[in-house]
């Protein structure tokens, strides 16, 4: 195993951490104006993703920042290419942010509604260009031998590439509802219950139909003819569903929450290793594509990145796990009573 | 307009104004931790008061330069794409550091800082700040060590057209990174002293919550105090370190075009980069600019005219971006020394109390201008003496980048009169 190959499982688990964790605050935030029936329900809801969601977001910044270092090339013509869908996505998350951190400063009805309204649509398009974005890179776009993108804004915008941002925010929003089922009670906690058994059948067929069109519009099933043993994460999807579904039922929220992280684990899993070892492949030539031979760092830098890695990402797991579990309880009146709550 | 000039424009912008909100972060997290661990030891309600009105303010702070940093990030792909891949083998440990030893601490504990007030001991929550504090600091260390390197590129051998990382440690360690990340903390810890001692002598002149102010002012005035003399005393050694590494950049915040012995600094010059010369020169103190640069009155200082054009800064920008760095550096050991000198009786002070109170946006403009000082007088150079700034940018085109750049002016415009209100509004209302 090279270096280089390493470094393509690093990148891939960082997206999936970001996925499972920002994804349900991305899914949150897309379910948020239709299930908060009262300021107080919505509330809760905020109060249930605040003392979390900033440091899933760091996840983004981190797959970023190892995209810039251990594959520079990657990171300068994936981001120049998908300049305008990425602009999109960013104005969306600084959007999503302040209007978390704002919404409950004023006590104004009008003011209150911009800031759902802006959750609502900042969280979708976030969720739904992230889905564009990873469709079209499993896809391949039109790259040049001179790594130039040779298509436009609209070209991204194919029945791939959304079939994949539709399938980005179900993912979503069937784990913003598993993680809303651990945190709320009463009312709220029922409707969150009733309506992830009826997303659960909506995103169950998505993935169906996402994995016929992947057979129709990409080639990722080669890697899968030639070492079958990758069929091991479809299946941690499959199984993930399942267990969700189990789960919600006998109302075991926590156990659904995981179940829901495994099916996004395995989806983006699924897609990543039908990638490898490409990470922005060319759809006019295979040989424009970039792969992770040439466009890596040099091997002396992606060792002391290794090293770096090794040991602050297993702190970071800690601690960020010690804080889930300090906040795994249900959001309690007393707690959204506090100066500093959403 | 062509796109490099715009992608220019919007680095300017967002990282401007991502700088507005990362200073106060950096400072005002250290004076809460205080505030907070003097509750904690002395179980006096006003630290606990303290910790929460200013916590507030900080945390509105905070989210603005969270979500702006973001653009920070993307910015190099998106728009400095052969930048991007020069540098990558350089800064790749460096952003690696930063992400996870930094960003993941600064972002969990503060959000068990701000939900965890019942979930945790008081000795805890108030060790939550010191680590979002140490956190921050530690991000801005590792930032600035990219900055340094762009700023005098060592540790690296060129391959292939791009830089290849030789020696992890020089780049790190290196002087000018050093003197450049203790100016830019200091640079905020005076900053946040004086957004503290504004919103405080508002309410010492009203004459309410005085004791609470009273304290937060004093807290804060020894903080400014301290650092606004740091500030210049440690600039000074980062000018000299300036005057080895980058010539040009020194010879540019002066103005000085003819190289000399005993080169004078002059208190005001207004260049004619066209014909290379200044068009009006006011009190010229001979000899000084060779001492702060060299330590020595007789120092031979290199002139503008010792570069070819096409190597210089815009003298105009850096000289005055400098000029009023330290104007403001030293009014501010003024002001601070005069508050010092007042400290018992700030209340019977209402003069000094109206200046403070006014005083507020003059440590964010000489952040502002610092940075302005730094990054265009590096210029015409992205990485000094390696990469050109004009060759660095990515293929993108002038419609998609203008309107980005729109956006940001629209998005950022409306969200940082947004904070403006929230804070103002929290500020003047006082503590509950």
């Amino acid at each position: 195993m090279t270096i280089q190959a390493v470094w393509f499982y690093i990148w891939g688990f960082l997206w999936v951490m970001y996925f499972m964790t920002d994804g349900f605050v991305l899914g949150i935030g897309v379910l948020y104006p239709f299930i908060g029936k009262s300021d107080k329900e919505r509330r809760v809801i905020l109060n249930s993703i605040g003392p979390v969601w900033d440091g899933n977001e760091v996840w983004l910044i981190t797959a970023g920042a190892i995209t810039f270092g251990a594959f520079p090339v990657v990171y300068a013509v994936m981001f120049t290419s998908l300049y305008t869908p990425l602009m999109l996505i960013l104005f969306s998350l600084i959007i999503r942010g302040v209007s978390f951190e704002f919404r409950s400063k004023v006590e104004f009805k009008s003011w209150r509604k911009v800031w759902d309204g802006s959750i609502f649509f900042s969280s979708f398009f976030a969720a739904f260009l992230l889905g564009v974005a990873f469709a079209n890179i499993f896809q391949g776009v039109m790259l040049d031998d001179d790594y130039l993108y040779r298509g436009t804004f609209m070209d991204l915008v194919n029945p791939y590439g959304v079939a994949g941002g539709i399938l980005f925010v179900l993912l979503f929003v069937q784990h913003g509802l598993s993680w809303l089922c651990i945190k709320t009670e009463g009312w709220l906690l029922v409707r969150c219950e009733r309506l992830a058994a009826k997303i659960w059948f909506v995103l169950t067929a998505c993935i169906v139909i996402f994995l016929g069109l992947t057979w129709a519009f990409t080639d990722l099933y080669n890697n899968y003819v030639q070492m079958p043993v990758l069929v091991i994460f479809p299946a941690m999807c499959v199984c993930g569903l399942v267990f969700n579904f189990v789960s919600l039922k006998s109302k075991r929220a926590f156990r659904a929450w995981g179940a829901s992280a495994l099916v996004i684990a395995g989806a983006a899993c699924f897609g990543l290793a039908g990638l490898f070892p490409r990470l922005f492949p060319s759809s006019i030539n295979e040989s424009f594509s970039l792969t992770v031979y040439n466009s890596a760092s040099e091997p002396k830098s992606l060792g002391i990145m290794l090293i770096v890695i090794s040991i602050f990402v297993p702190l970071v797991l800690i601690y960020q796990g010690y804080a889930y579990r300090l906040f795994s309880s249900k959001v309690t009146e007393k707690e959204i009573d506090t100066e500093e709550a959403y | 307009m062509d796109f490099l000039f715009l992608s220019r424009l919007q680095f300017a912008v967002a990282t401007m104004f991502h700088f507005i909100f990362v200073p106060l972060t950096l400072g005002l997290s250290f004076l809460i931790a205080i505030m907070e661990t003097r509750y904690v030891m002395t179980r006096d309600e006003i630290y606990l008061k303290m910790t929460r009105f200013w916590g507030k303010m900080f945390l509105i702070n905070f989210a603005l330069g969270v979500v702006t940093g973001l653009t920070l990030e993307f910015q190099f792909g998106t728009n400095w794409g052969e930048f991007s891949m020069f540098v990558g083998n350089i800064f790749g440990p460096i952003l690696a550091f930063e992400t996870t030893s930094a960003f993941f601490l600064e972002s969990v504990f503060l959000g068990i800082w701000i939900f965890g007030w019942n979930k945790v001991s008081k000795g805890f929550h108030a060790a939550c700040m010191w680590v979002v504090f140490a956190a921050s600091t530690m991000s801005a260390y590792w930032i600035i060590v990219a900055n340094a390197w762009m700023q005098h590129p060592v540790g690296y051998v060129m391959e292939n057209g791009k830089a290849v990382l030789h020696d992890l440690s020089a780049v790190l360690f290196q002087e000018f990174a050093i003197l450049q990340v203790m100016h830019v903390l200091s640079g905020a810890y005076v900053l946040s002293a004086f957004f503290v001692m504004s919103i405080s002598a508002w309410h010492l002149l009203k004459k309410q919550h005085v004791e609470f102010f009273t304290r937060s002012f004093s807290m804060a005035l020894v903080l400014g105090f301290v650092f606004s003399i740091f500030t210049v005393v440690e600039g000074d050694f980062h000018g000299a370190d300036v005057a080895e590494k980058q010539p040009v950049k020194l010879a540019a915040m002066e103005s000085f075009w003819e190289t000399s012995t005993h080169a004078p600094v002059y208190l005001f010059a207004l260049p004619d980069e066209e014909n290379e010369r200044n068009i009006i020169e006011i009190g010229a103190i001979p000899g000084l600019l060779s001492f702060l640069a060299f330590k020595d009155v007789n120092a031979e200082v290199k002139g503008l005219k010792e570069f070819p054009r096409q190597d210089r800064p815009n003298v105009l920008i850096t000289s005055f971006a400098f000029k009023g760095m330290v104007g403001l550096g030293t009014l501010f050991i003024f002001l601070t020394g005069w508050g010092m000198i007042r400290r018992k009786k700030l209340s019977e002070s209402p003069l000094f109390l109206k200046i403070m109170l006014w005083s507020m946006p003059l440590p964010y403009i000489a952040n502002e201008l610092g940075w302005i000082l730094t990054e265009v007088g590096r210029q015409p150079w992205v990485v000094y003496g390696l990469l050109r700034t004009s060759d660095a940018g990515s293929a993108v085109s002038s419609p998609q980048v203008l309107a980005s750049l729109a956006g940001f002016v629209l998005v950022y415009g409306l969200l940082g009169a947004i904070a403006f209100y929230l804070m103002a509004k929290h500020a003047l209302k006082g503590p509950a």
